[in-house]
């Protein structure tokens, strides 16, 4: 099939992010909670916020709308809130307390952030970020998140990639579950204060827009099967990010876009879909059983060291390698930041070793971390404070002891930058429907850096919604839903009629089936490396499994019932449409930025080449027949873009 | 490698249940034991049979969600790992290998190998939290901890929920699981205003979600995937002894 660019999507009108104040960027947050209109407390009680997802965005939001006193109802479709996959976050958070007094400042966190995303993010909610940043800790630890900790009784700091200071707090290879805790915890107080209605084991499977406003979802209540309609004053998603689109990733198997989706098939327009994160460090594919991909704490390039063979087909042991005969290559290509380069540029090197025929492990598609130096230097039991559950973890999966053999590691899908577009008060464009979290487009650009998803889904759940939401609760509470009404009983009819028509196909082929040949699509077409040439073939071919998938799909069970088929089955069927999207999306922007890389944009050595002149927007689509783009300039007054260099 | 696996099959809170074989073939020694299930669930479907129900996520160890009786041993052979990190290389090619939902009264069976842990969050919903409410943080270095008890806490901290404690548990005591918050909210400075309420609060709830009383068994630590100690149950009755004095 030929597709040409052109009659793939439709150009929109320019947007702009209205809520942003202008004027000097250290007090611009100040400012809009200043302009923010207020919502007394008494008035509060009779206003509900629906927050959908429960991590570290959603957990932390609910909690803290609901101290507020707001009513909050809560959605998750785990069995319980603390179980969210923010809780595998490993290595850490970022915050600029410079309490290692080497240099660090809001402005260079800022700074960082803003070059690390490879100057696709606003300046304006970066900077805003790297504020909240310190006040997350001091949240964290008045609620007893046990951060690692010095002699002196004092918190300990670690460096991740992208910066040159340490400014990294964690607890052990465990950050995201400890923060997650501290949130599921404020949670379950306010659940028990009944400011809070937790509603596990649901799912959304559609937004209710009401006279252009978002109020209220449809659900599934996973046990029973029985669908139902929930209406409040404003809608919270943070329903985490798409990774799982490419079937293996770092995900939990449940994440999905479906939440996410919905809401854009509703109007609210999706930004950046084809900026996915690739981490560098995750454990090698070891078989075609394989269902998720396991990711190694990128902390653990602080001490190890990347190498492969210097020749291609060299098939000795590692330990049998001479030192001259290994290529430490991130070291030797980027002197200045060495292992430590962001995860972008480490994944996309591991991918050149690789084709070169240098990688290791079987099939070639690996790289070592070694070590060996490391345990030297500081000693076995230092190394083994310091990552022991990661070493635990690794051994367990692989039967390797990375105390003795190097580790292997390949890149794998990571985290999603794209999402939901969202306005400096996390506001989408649907009004009342607010996105935080991964689940928004806003502050990473085109690459995150290590430690800042934790950063941003508490600085969103803590700091930020819940006083941007004020401004536009302070007009409510708005007008009783009918349930009767068309918009309502259309939302529902919709989630009803689309999961009767996945259990009327009965075809001869399963879910995971159709979900692991669009990963593979995804990865070989849309994944580490893009062309035109091979975007344009993916779109033919995901469109035509798409119609397969709706042809031949099997789902076994009824709707009535607990049934996992049936789950995945929906969630399947959105990722084929955004898959679409994100190809789109890559197809259209002719440059590498961060985690995007097209092969036709880069520099005679191989690195990202940027087009500032034609590319420095967020792309934000609109749903329709065809996707319309409308395009939101980025404009930098204080970090001035340039080529981003780790050399 | 080949398994003759026995699963339970019960379709919802009404029905009796009951054990059925299947025999499962061609599976790589690399795979989890999850996978493992994932390839009976696969070929299940084809076969138009109801594919079994389990609860699962993170597939890495820390969500808590997974947990089998894996030949009556709560996440399998293993020690200290989930069932989603257990693989089919630590099974002999041919075992027979039953598989069993957690058992408690406090964990009603949902359908097949899910169970209702919604017993746990109650618990914490008593008193597992430091009131802090946002926003009113004092600065993070205004009070140091003592590495020693910051470890402590932590270690404490990394209980996961998942339940096997309970499942092990000749009683069906949730005391490990409470032991574990009370310790790690006890042992930081944070914690201490409500230290006392919160153990007296957690033990109330506890008994009352159906759990039953700790004998010291000490089943709940030998199958607890993150080594959490039975000297933090020793812990627990410490305060709570203390608090009621006190009260």
């Amino acid at each position: 099939m030929d597709l040409d660019e052109r009659d793939l999507y439709e150009l929109g009108g320019e947007i702009r992010d209205a809520a942003a104040p202008d004027g000097p960027i250290e007090t611009r947050w100040e400012r809009r909670q200043f302009a923010t209109k207020l919502v007394n407390p008494a008035n509060r009680r009779k206003l509900t916020v629906i927050v959908v997802g429960t991590g570290l965005a959603g957990g932390s939001a609910a909690a803290t709308l609901a101290e507020a006193g707001y009513r909050v109802r809560s959605y998750c479709y785990q069995d319980s809130p603390r179980r969210a996959h923010s809780i595998a976050a490993q290595g850490g958070i970022n915050a600029a307390k410079n309490y290692r007094n080497d240099g660090d400042s809001v402005y260079r966190l800022f700074y960082d952030t803003v070059k690390g995303g490879d100057f696709r993010a606003r300046e304006a909610n970066v900077y805003r970020l790297a504020q909240l940043s310190v006040n997350i800790i001091d949240q964290c630890v008045a609620q007893g998140v046990p951060f690692a900790r010095e002699y002196g009784g004092l918190l300990d700091n670690r460096s991740f990639g992208g910066a040159q200071v340490s400014r990294t707090f964690y607890a052990r290879g465990q950050t995201g579950q400890q923060l997650l805790l501290g949130a599921y915890q404020a949670m379950e107080r306010q659940i028990a204060a009944g400011a809070i209605e937790m509603n596990s084991r649901h799912e959304m499977l559609e937004l209710i827009v009401v006279a252009g406003r978002a109020r209220g979802i449809v659900v599934r209540d996973l046990v029973t099967g029985e669908i139902t309609t929930d209406f409040a004053d404003a809608v919270v998603l943070a329903s985490g990010g798409y990774g799982n689109v490419f079937f293996l990733s770092t995900n939990a198997k449940g994440c999905n876009v479906t939440a996410s989706w919905r809401a854009h098939r509703k109007g609210a327009l999706f930004a950046n879909p084809c900026y996915t994160q690739i981490h560098p460090t995750c454990i090698p594919e070891s078989g075609t059983h394989q269902s998720k991909l396991t990711l190694m704490s990128e902390s653990l390039r602080n001490d190890g060291r990347v190498w492969v063979p210097r020749v291609s087909g060299d098939s000795r042991k590692p330990g049998d390698i001479p030192e001259d005969e290994r290529d430490y290559y991130l070291e030797r290509i980027y002197p200045s930041f060495g292992n430590l380069v962001p995860r972008d540029i480490a994944s996309r090197a591991a991918k050149n070793v690789c084709d070169e025929g240098r990688g290791v492990g079987p099939g070639g598609l690996g790289v070592y971390l070694d070590f060996a130096d490391a345990i030297e230097r500081l000693g076995r039991a230092s190394v083994e404070e310091k990552y022991g559950n990661l070493f635990e973890m690794y051994q367990r999966i692989t039967g390797e002891d990375p105390y003795l053999v190097p580790m292997r590691i390949y890149p794998a899908v990571h985290y999603t930058m794209g999402g939901l577009w969202v306005d400096y008060d996390l506001q989408s464009t649907i009004p009342g429907l607010f996105v935080i979290g991964e689940a928004n487009f806003s502050d990473h650009g085109a690459n995150r850096l290590g430690a800042s998803a934790l950063m941003q889904g508490l600085a969103d759940g803590y700091f930020v919604l819940p006083n941007t939401i004020n401004d536009y609760l302070a007009a409510g509470p708005f007008e009783k839903v009918d349930a009767a009404s068309p918009d309502v009983v259309g939302a529902r009819a919709a989630v009803q009629e689309r999961l009767d028509r996945l259990l009327a196909i009965d075809g001869d082929r399963t879910v995971d089936s159709f979900h692991r040949e669009l990963g593979h699509l995804m990865w070989e077409y849309c994944g580490m490396e893009r062309t035109a040439e091979g975007l344009t073939k993916a779109i033919g071919l995901i469109r035509g499994l798409r119609d397969e998938f709706w042809a031949r799909v099997k789902v076994p069970g009824t709707g009535e019932q607990l049934n996992q088929n049936l789950e995945k089955a929906g969630r399947v069927a959105d990722f084929f449409e955004l898959a679409e999207l994100m190809c789109i999306d890559a197809l259209h922007r002719r440059e590498s930025a961060g985690g995007h890389f097209r092969a036709e944009s880069q520099t005679p050595d191989g690195e990202a080449l940027r087009h500032d002149d034609d590319f420095s927007y967020v792309a934000a689509w609109a749903y329709g027949e065809k996707p319309t783009l409308h395009r939101e300039p980025l404009d930098f007054t204080y970090v001035h873009p340039s080529t981003r260099s780790y050399k | 490698m080949d398994f003759q696996v026995r699963v339970w099959r019960q379709s919802g809170p009404g029905d009796r249940g009951r054990m059925v074989g299947y025999d499962v073939t061609d599976i790589s020694p690399d795979a989890s034991f999850l996978e493992m299930l994932d390839v009976l669930n696969e070929k299940l479907i084809l076969d138009g049979d109801d594919p079994v129900a389990f609860d699962h996520d993170c597939r890495e160890g820390i969500c808590g969600m997974c947990g089998l009786m894996i030949n009556g041993v709560a996440h399998g052979p293993e020690r200290a790992t989930t069932t989603c990190q257990l693989h089919m290389r630590h099974f002999n090619d041919g075992d027979r290998i039953d598989v069993e939902p957690w058992r408690a009264a406090a964990f009603p069976v949902v359908k097949d190998l899910v169970v209702d842990r919604g017993a746990f969050d109650s618990i914490i919903q008593a008193g597992g939290y430091i009131t802090a409410p946002t926003g009113a943080a004092p600065e993070a270095h205004a009070t140091p901890v003592p590495k020693a008890d910051a470890d402590a806490a932590f270690e404490a901290a990394t209980c996961i929920g998942c339940g096997a404690c309970v499942a092990a548990c000749p009683n069906g005591s949730s005391m490990l699981f409470t032991a574990a918050k009370v310790s790690h909210l006890g042992l930081l400075p944070q914690g201490q205003p409500e230290r006392d309420s919160r153990v007296l609060d957690m033990i109330e709830a506890q008994d009352a979600a159906g759990f039953g009383g700790c004998s010291n068994a000490g089943e709940c630590t030998t199958v607890c995937p993150k080594g959490i100690p039975l000297t933090l149950i020793g812990r627990l009755n410490a305060d709570y002894r203390q608090a009621l004095r006190k009260s």
